[in-house]
């Protein structure tokens, strides 16, 4: 065992005496506002700490120049923007010298083929039966954001579909909660590879519609309008009511700075009935923990599906690799009883060994923390006055009405990389309708299915230099930013339609400021 | 009378105040001298290497394949002392990746043994681009008939964005050179056969011509790469500009250098992973079985950085004023504390070398169950652990911090003035 890392393991004990205590607390239907964040050693702010916190986030008045630190968008922690496809791949700036060695024994599991059991190298082995990868950085190619396929021939690698049927039980003590459950079947994702002997679960098919846009200055912009399908698959019928909803192996970098961002600060921007009367409403996504036995504010997936990055990391070590893990015990990741031969296929697990698991505690640690801290770049351009215009319009078209500019994060006791840092991530890690043409009409916890979580937008423009496409939104649908706003519907309608009826040099400028996030 | 008494009075006042040596600048010049010469003798090295290499190309033969392979080592000796250059120094870090990326999946490149794990999420891992002229890449039909130096930089290296799809630098020619080592953690390196090479009926494994064709495009494209570098450290060079522009920098670059390569790289993923997976994968030189080498000349390079001495390969000596002088000016006991840990971690590393040479090389010494070989690769680490901490108070003793100052004043001092 790694002697520099007990500090890790002697922390989670710490939470686990913490999460004791609170599960008594919240026992009764809990409501948004008594969320925590007991998933961080927080040392609680001062007053003074608080008034500096206000006074930093103001929002700006004057756009013919940069804000202070704007450039640093992830604090001390902002790492350098460089020249090549690893500018996403580098530890927060402020880490110790140990920090460092961490995050590289994080990023060689993260880069680890995982093969099928048995093999000779037992370490290495557990992946599957059923499988979307065989490394975590296969989807998560350079850190960044996953692709849709080029061609029919290319492979799904970095997008997959979730599966869900209408019912099943929803937690008692979580309001508002749309029950779903996995497809009987495929359960809770459909996984396009499998292990030797065993059939992959089926093949996710896209096909695209031209939808063509006529913006106020005459461009016409071609939309792609997707509808996906499973073909050939591996175990009989999916269920009639069975819903899809695409994913795209989002960027990493940030996590563990969104992770510390005060839950009461995030909670503090709901606006779930509109009391401001702005179109934006903003829904806190809750869900159970998985660690910690109680509901949390999920921060994490494309519909805050998870509360923090180990329980994120576990789920996809669980879903995407079929990898046991201390959060996800089962060898065979998420195959269900239907799928028997799945279920008592070899596995990784050695009693007495690895923790008896294909992942163990240590490994999961260090795959966590390297999720945690991957650097944001630096800004570029910040003061170009190109830049600050499509600033002032991003305010002004108040798209900030989601894509929340700054938040402080919480001051933590041992996490240096995280603590109390002003960061710029633009997003309220709140759920927004984004109206029919987003919708994947899969509700997902208290995510209806045209909700999503507002995504950060720092580093986006850097997707082309580190993964060489401009793809974004859950699916990777639109092929630059001005489609990925342009899709923009429900809540974000009124901001989309400034933007389409925008004088062409302030859309270039607009957009020229998303490129130097 | 005034001449004679004037001239010992300035010698004395030299001796008395070594102000060169106390002087960032200085030191940061000695910094940058150390650079061009290294980078300058892995240029002179890759060549050679590339001569062995047109030679074994012309006439195949054991021998000439020795001579390739023994020019390959002798190019990693000034290549590794350089990689203290590293983590701080944006030109370095945005190009080492061309030279330097490991592991791969080999597959990519040529044939690999039939044992090689499948990887159908990375189609591409076993491409085997010597036996295929043309493919398909991310829906685009590439025409790989000639091998250049280009389709390898810019078509091959990473493809599809996955890193393990390594094509180019050091390792890519490793690979050409040694072919895969299929001994996992037992003895012997990789056996690649001189006859792989052969343009006649005595070629081995097939399409002889275009593997010719990888091997000498892989060795170009590595002369040409470091000769970009050796360029840019050269009088006039931007990478030596940014490092004189500003000698406070260049320090907390040089010191940033020495403890991230100690600690996250060399110590963590190139020996503690290896160790905690036993798994010859993580070898870092590993078709060549000259890891060994690898991690004494990254430890020699970081010891250079600091005492500001470089040995070049013709046995000649660059030196200068000293970070090693500097610190001792701030606080004499970390100076003598550091320079004594960075020799115990060569002397520990060199203990590494010495047991690879005499018959245990590192595959070996992390084979799980090895005792002594796992205590030869733990004294490294724990050496560069060891001196890490020590360069972190070097970095207080002079008044320096890893951390950037402007990120952590945005709420400590938040009138700090924004540049």
């Amino acid at each position: 065992m790694l002697r520099a890392l007990l500090i890790l393991p002697l922390m989670l004990l710490q939470a686990a005496a913490r999460s004791l205590d609170a599960q008594t607390l919240d026992a009764q239907t809990l409501d948004a506002r008594t969320l925590d964040d007991r998933h961080l050693p927080v040392i609680q702010r001062t007053t003074a700490e608080a008034a500096k916190v206000a006074a930093v986030l103001a929002p700006p008045t004057d756009f013919t120049k940069a804000e202070p630190f704007e450039a640093k968008s992830a604090g001390a922690a902002t790492v350098r923007a460089g020249t090549t496809a690893d500018t996403f791949s580098q530890p927060s700036a402020n880490t110790p010298f140990e920090g460092e060695l961490t995050f590289k024994l994080g990023n060689a599991l993260f880069s680890k083929t995982w093969i099928a059991a048995p093999a000779s190298t037992r370490a290495s082995d557990g992946l599957g039966p059923l499988y979307n990868a065989r490394a975590c950085q296969d989807c998560h190619l350079k850190d960044g954001r996953g692709h849709t396929p080029e061609g029919d021939d290319d492979n799904r690698v970095s997008i997959f579909l979730r599966l869900s049927v209408p019912g099943g039980p929803s937690p008692a003590d979580i309001l508002g909660w749309l029950a779903t459950e996995p497809e009987p079947t495929y359960g809770g994702q459909l996984q396009d590879f499998a292990a030797r002997g065993h059939a992959a679960e089926g093949r996710m098919n896209i096909t695209y519609t031209p939808l063509p846009v006529t913006l106020a200055d005459g461009q016409i912009i071609s939309l792609r309008a997707p509808s996906y399908g499973v073909s050939a698959p591996g175990y009989g019928p999916l269920d009639p009511h069975t819903m899809l909803s695409p994913r795209v192996a989002p960027q990493m970098i940030g996590l563990g700075l969104l992770e510390a961002i005060p839950a009461a600060d995030i909670l503090g921007r709901e606006d779930p009935a509109d009391a401001d009367r702005d179109g934006i409403s903003g829904r806190a996504a809750i869900v159970p923990s998985v660690e910690y036995g109680v509901p949390m504010l999920g921060r994490f997936g494309l519909k805050g599906g998870t509360p923090t990055v180990r329980e994120q990391s576990a789920a996809a070590f669980a879903g995407d690799m079929g990898l046991s893990n201390p959060l996800h015990r089962d060898p065979w990741g998420e195959c269900t009883t239907a799928q028997p031969a799945c279920r008592t296929a070899p596995n990784g697990q050695e009693a007495g060994v690895r923790d008896g698991l294909e992942v163990d505690r240590e490994s999961f640690d260090l795959v966590a923390f390297y999720a945690r801290n991957l650097g944001v770049p630096a800004r570029r351009d910040v003061a170009d006055p190109q830049v600050l215009r499509g600033k002032e319009l991003f305010y002004g078209l108040n798209c900030t009405g989601c894509h929340t500019a700054k938040h402080v994060t919480n001051r933590l006791e041992g996490q240096p990389e995280q603590s109390f840092q002003l960061i710029w991530p633009y997003t309220d890690l709140l759920l927004h309708d984004m109206g029919p043409g987003l919708a994947d009409n899969r509700p997902e916890g208290r995510a209806t299915g045209s909700e999503w979580k507002t995504p950060p937008l720092w580093g986006i423009g850097l997707t082309r230099q580190v993964s060489g496409h401009t793809e974004f939104l859950h699916d990777g649908r639109a092929q630059s930013l001005l489609e990925a706003i342009l899709w923009h519907g429900g809540e974000a309608r009124a901001a989309r339609d400034a933007v389409v009826a925008l004088p062409t040099p302030d859309r270039d400028a607009l957009i020229k400021f998303l490129e130097s996030l | 009378m005034i001449r004679t008494y004037a001239a010992p009075l300035l010698a004395a006042t030299l001796l008395a105040t070594p102000a060169l040596a106390t002087d960032p600048a200085a030191v940061a010049l000695t910094y940058a001298d150390i650079a061009a010469a290294g980078y300058a003798d892995s240029l002179t090295t890759a060549e050679a290497l590339q001569t062995a290499v047109t030679a074994l190309l012309a006439t195949p033969s054991e021998a000439a394949l020795q001579t390739a392979r023994s020019a390959w080592i002798a190019a990693r000796v000034p290549y590794m002392q350089t990689e203290v250059y590293r983590f701080g120094n944006p030109m370095v870090d945005d190009w080492e990746g061309r030279v330097n990326a490991w592991p791969l999946d080999e597959g990519l490149i040529d044939y690999v043994d039939a044992s090689y794990a499948q990887t159908e999420d990375n189609s591409l891992a076993t491409l085997n681009i010597v036996a295929t002229p043309e493919f398909t890449l991310s829906g685009t039909t590439i025409d790989a008939r000639r091998i250049t130096p280009a389709l390898i930089a810019d078509t091959l290296q990473e493809a599809d964005g996955i890193e393990a799809n390594v094509a180019s630098g050091y390792h890519a020619v490793e690979f050409m050179l040694w072919g895969q080592d299929l001994n996992g953690t037992g003895p012997g390196s990789g056996a690649r056969p001189y006859s792989d090479y052969l343009q006649d009926a005595g070629c081995t494994n097939g399409n002889c011509d275009r593997r010719a064709a990888y091997l000498a495009a892989s060795t170009d494209l590595l002369v040409s790469d470091l000769a970009e570098m050796a360029a840019a450290w050269a009088p006039g060079g931007p990478a030596r500009g940014v490092v004189l522009a500003d000698p406070q920098a260049a320090l907390l670059a040089m010191l940033t250098g020495m403890g991230s390569l100690s600690y996250g790289e060399l110590a963590g993923q190139r020996m503690r992973l290896g160790l905690m997976l036993n798994d010859p994968e993580e070898e870092h030189d590993c078709f060549s079985d000259n890891t060994h080498n690898s991690h004494y000349y990254d430890g020699l390079g970081i010891q250079n950085v600091y005492i500001g001495r470089y040995t070049r390969i013709d046995g000649s000596v660059v030196s200068g004023a000293s970070l090693s002088e500097l610190v001792a000016a701030g606080d004499a006991a970390v100076d003598q504390q550091l320079t004594g840990e960075l020799a115990a971690t060569v002397t520990a590393l060199a203990a590494l070398k010495t047991a690879a040479e005499a018959g245990m090389p590192y595959d070996q010494m992390i084979a799980p169950g090895n005792a002594e070989g796992e205590a030869l690769v733990m004294g490294g680490v724990n050496a560069l652990i060891t001196q890490t901490a020590s360069i972190e108070r070097a970095v207080a003793a002079l008044g320096l911090s890893k951390i950037d100052l402007e990120g952590s004043d945005s709420l400590d001092n938040p009138g700090a003035i924004f540049q």
